[in-house]
């Protein structure tokens, strides 16, 4: 079945995908100049006032406040708004600043949509669009886990343990006011141990701490397995395999599902025991338990195909509705380019 | 020595965890060891982050084909770093206005949200969304009825792909009441509720014992491929 | 068909089979109606037998790769919860799932419930790594493993927190997996040992079928997939919008069951081509002297 699919020579795929890019470039240029353009995002400027009163303990606490005052802190955010917000505030004071587009946010949207095309571009072969895109979400990724491994983790669980006030007085201002806990010194020298695979003098050190997430590891998964999915799986398929309806008589549907569920799980582990040979009485056993199995990759296979597409649908989502304004089923701006065209076809 | 260490401590960690639902007392202990576990991971995504950096330096410095790709991991991680441990664009949190570090990174506006909405969230989301296209392909070159296994697999991928869309009851909806039972949707609700329980219910726990069995291993010490192999 | 398809011919056609019902509901705004399944009944019940006021763990085990599943469940079961009363008090086994977390708090919270307040009707501890490990120790000292909000607020000074000192103490605990550390683990290390305590999840596709087996015995309620998510949607939106238009956010998964059906019939269409041809090739082969 090898020939039945097969790729053009070289040239042909070239020039063929870059006549869709081409397409696809003119085809989002012309988009931007039909109606209110595409892909712009904004914002509005939201400003709060605190001010402080000190509690029971001489703990502080911050309140907001309608107005600014002398004693008062202000904080600024940006908050999104939509587009039909903005069109909305226009109408009602042309030229006002209140909601306003957000130029970071705008680039931002541009270079999601980018991405987005690079990783698809990947279909026709890999290039240097989804290469760029790939270094990136790795860099990205590695440095995103660490940051917030820091901040959730090592901040509040270890550093403020060390040391209390100095992690108040930085970062954590409502943290409690505690006292150095030396017990944290253990989690922090295997830290530094394990950190120390780095260099080359860390090779042998940083055995230890591998060796004690091993070990830890290794116990909490046989307590849990053996509890849950040894114990609690049988004890969930010992089942009645006659059942009764509530006058007495034979209920076939359950009892027919209770004796499928026992009968199938017994067959499928006798194809998993690999120390008896597969013949006779444990060889049919084995037979019908592939069947059971099969059924089960079967629907396996169909949930997965119904994940991946569902993921497909938020991307092409994303494309039509944030990025080209397309459609508009969040009601946003009013009214889609698609709708618009229907009606006025 | 720096062996036998390891050994002993890999012994004890596995124990304080097995003894700990047995024994009330041990629970406290259980929950500190487990504490550091958990402190430990959190140190394993900076050794991660340093392993990255060190490999893509190496790749940098030996200016080897696509050297520039890993130039751009590299700025990819730094920047990142730097935005985020700075708290780069993030304001006070609301409940301490006045210190300005205790803003969360994530917030809304600042640079580390930014990278994640604009940069993390289509690539990865994209990443696995791209998988539909390679099923597709993959299912008409390979997904063939060749004898009673491969079918049985075909038919019930059909019945779950049918019976969890309309389609199922666009099908079969005219069925009558006693015969519901075979309406798509109800065919795909008894397939799982049966015939995938029971099979995955035997795989779980062959895992199960799988799992105990190399877990035994490892805390006594006959499984020490984790030490390397001169140790 | 010639014996050769070039694969993009399938991936344009998976592209329209998912773009264009894409569009056509953009225009339309048309849903497919949903009839749950007992595993998503099963989530509706559970979350509706609560007395308001009660306490609910909500964990965010996932990231932006598999939101397009995941996403709309998160919604909906927070928007079933503050609207039942019930208070959730939420954490995240996953990296990014506190963003997450924030994301939806935003959207619904925020938007339809301003009135809540964040540490007395709700509340994000964030993340904690460990995976199982922070499982475990939730299992009896709720606090060691979470002590701060992501405010930096000690949980002891949070009204929500009362009386929380293990996840035992939660009636009902949700989690919202992608995979590992997910709904399976959940079902290990937590249901397992607090036989008392009711767990449902949302789960991706792929865990799907595996978590099944858990259903109903260790796993009191689960969401299996987009199709889930619809459906539990469809019950939510029946029991608090009963006739009035349901909100576009609050239709997420429906919306998206439209590409799903033509992508599985794609899919199905495929796989009928590909065989027909593999036949009437061994056919062919057969035949030949």
């Amino acid at each position: 079945m090898s020939d039945v699919i097969a790729n053009q020579s070289e040239p042909t795929q070239g020039r063929w995908w870059i006549g869709l890019f081409l397409v696809i470039a003119v085809l989002v240029a012309i988009r931007a100049g039909i109606g209110e353009g595409m892909g712009r995002v904004y914002v509005q400027t939201e400003s709060t006032s605190y001010v402080s009163t000190e509690g029971e303990g001489g703990r502080v606490s911050w309140s907001a406040v309608p107005g600014v005052t002398e004693d008062s802190v202000t904080i600024d955010r940006d908050v999104f708004r939509t587009a039909g917000q903005y069109r909305a505030a226009e109408a009602a004071a042309p030229g006002q600043q209140a909601i306003r587009l957000s130029w970071d946010r705008t680039i931002g949207l541009w270079l999601a949509a980018f991405f987005t095309l690079a990783v698809f571009s990947f279909l026709a072969g890999d290039n240097p669009a989804y290469k760029l895109t790939e270094s990136i979400v790795i860099g990205v990724s590695a440095g995103y886990w660490m940051v917030v491994a820091f901040w959730e983790t090592l901040v509040p669980k270890l550093l403020a343990q060390l040391a209390p006030d100095l992690v108040k007085a930085w970062c954590m201002p409502n943290l409690e006011g505690g006292a150095f806990n030396p017990v944290a010194l253990v989690p922090l020298g295997l830290g530094i141990m394990l950190l120390s695979q780095l260099t080359p003098l860390g090779r042998h050190v940083g055995r230890w701490p591998l060796a004690f997430v091993i070990g830890t590891f290794a116990g909490l998964k046989m307590v849990s397995h053996v509890e849950s999915d040894i114990i609690e799986q049988v004890r969930a398929t010992v089942l009645p395999l006659v059942v009764s309806s509530e006058d007495g008589s034979l209920a076939a549907w359950a009892s027919l599902r209770n004796v499928l569920i026992v009968t199938g799980v017994l067959c499928t582990l006798a194809y998993f025991v690999f120390s008896v040979e597969h013949k006779g009485a444990v060889g049919r056993a084995a037979r019908v338990g592939v069947w059971f199995l099969m059924i089960t990759f079967g629907s396996a296979f169909g949930f997965t195909v119904m994940g991946r597409i569902a993921l497909l649908a938020a991307r092409f989502e994303f494309l039509f509705i944030d990025w080209l304004w397309l459609i508009d089923p969040k009601g946003e701006r009013g009214m889609s380019v698609v709708a618009a065209v229907m009606q006025s076809g | 020595m720096s062996r036998s260490i390891a050994l002993l401590i890999c012994l004890v960690g596995g124990l304080t965890m097995l003894v700990s639902p047995f024994l009330p007392m041990a629970t406290g202990w259980a929950n500190e060891v487990t504490d550091w576990f958990n402190i430990l991971a959190a140190m394993a995504f900076v050794l991660g982050g340093g392993s990255l950096l060190k490999v893509q330096l190496m790749r940098l410095s030996a200016r080897g084909p696509g050297w520039g790709y890993s130039a751009v991991t590299l700025l990819a991680f730094v920047v990142t770093l730097w935005v985020g441990l700075g708290k780069v664009g993030v304001v006070a949190d609301a409940s301490a206005p006045a210190v300005a570090w205790s803003g969360k990174p994530d917030d809304e506006g600042s640079a580390f949200w930014w990278i994640y909405l604009y940069v993390m969230t289509p690539i990865t989301s994209t990443l696995f969304a791209v998988l539909a296209f390679y099923v597709a392909s993959a299912a008409f070159r390979a997904f063939r009825a060749k004898n009673l296994e491969a079918t049985l697999l075909l038919v019930t991928a059909f019945i779950i792909l049918l019976g969890r869309t309309f389609a199922g009851v666009v099908l079969t909806g005219w069925l009558p009441d006693w015969a519901s039972g075979l309406r798509l949707e109800n065919l795909a609700v008894t397939i799982m509720d049966v015939f995938n329980t029971a099979g995955n219910r035997a795989i779980i726990i062959g895992i199960a014992l799988g799992v105990a069995s190399t877990g035994i291993r490892l805390m006594l010490g006959l499984d020490r491929s984790y030490l390397g192999g001169d140790a | 068909m010639s014996g050769t398809l070039d694969r993009r011919w399938i991936y344009l056609a998976m592209m329209l089979a998912v773009a264009l019902p894409i569009l056509w509901n953009g225009v339309t705004g048309k849903t497919f109606p949903e009839s749950p399944t007992p595993p998503s009944q099963a989530c509706f019940d559970a979350i509706e037998a609560l007395p308001a006021g009660s306490r609910v763990l909500v964990s965010f085990d996932y990231d932006p790769a598999s939101e397009g599943e995941l996403a709309p469940m998160a919604t909906t079961f927070l928007r079933h919860l503050m609207h039942k009363g019930l208070r959730p008090v939420i954490i995240a086994l996953w990296p990014l799932g506190p963003t997450k977390a924030e994301e939806t708090i935003a959207n619904v919270m925020k938007v339809d419930f301003p009135d809540r307040v964040s540490g007395r009707d709700y509340v994000n501890l964030g993340f904690q790594t460990g995976n199982e490990g922070v499982l475990k120790v939730i299992g009896t000292d709720f606090r060691k493993q979470f002590p701060v909000d992501r405010s930096g607020t000690p949980v002891d000074r949070l009204p929500i927190m009362e009386g929380i000192t293990k996840v035992g103490d939660f009636p009902l605990v949700i989690t919202i997996s992608a995979g590992y550390p997910g709904g399976k683990e959940w079902v290990q290390y937590v249901s397992s040992a607090n036989p008392g305590l009711v767990l449902l999840a949302g789960v991706t596709g792929v865990q799907a079928s595996q978590v099944y087996s858990y259903y109903p015995g260790q796993l009191r309620g689960m969401l299996a997939a987009i199709k889930g998510a619809a459906e539990y949607e469809a019950l939510v939106s029946a029991a608090i919008d009963g006739d009035r238009v349901t909100a576009p956010k609050y239709t997420e998964a429906r919306r998206r069951m439209a590409p799903q059906l033509f992508g599985h019939l794609l899919l199905i269409a495929l796989i009928v081509i590909g065989n027909a041809m593999y036949f009437a090739q061994r056919r062919c082969k057969a035949v030949a002297p």
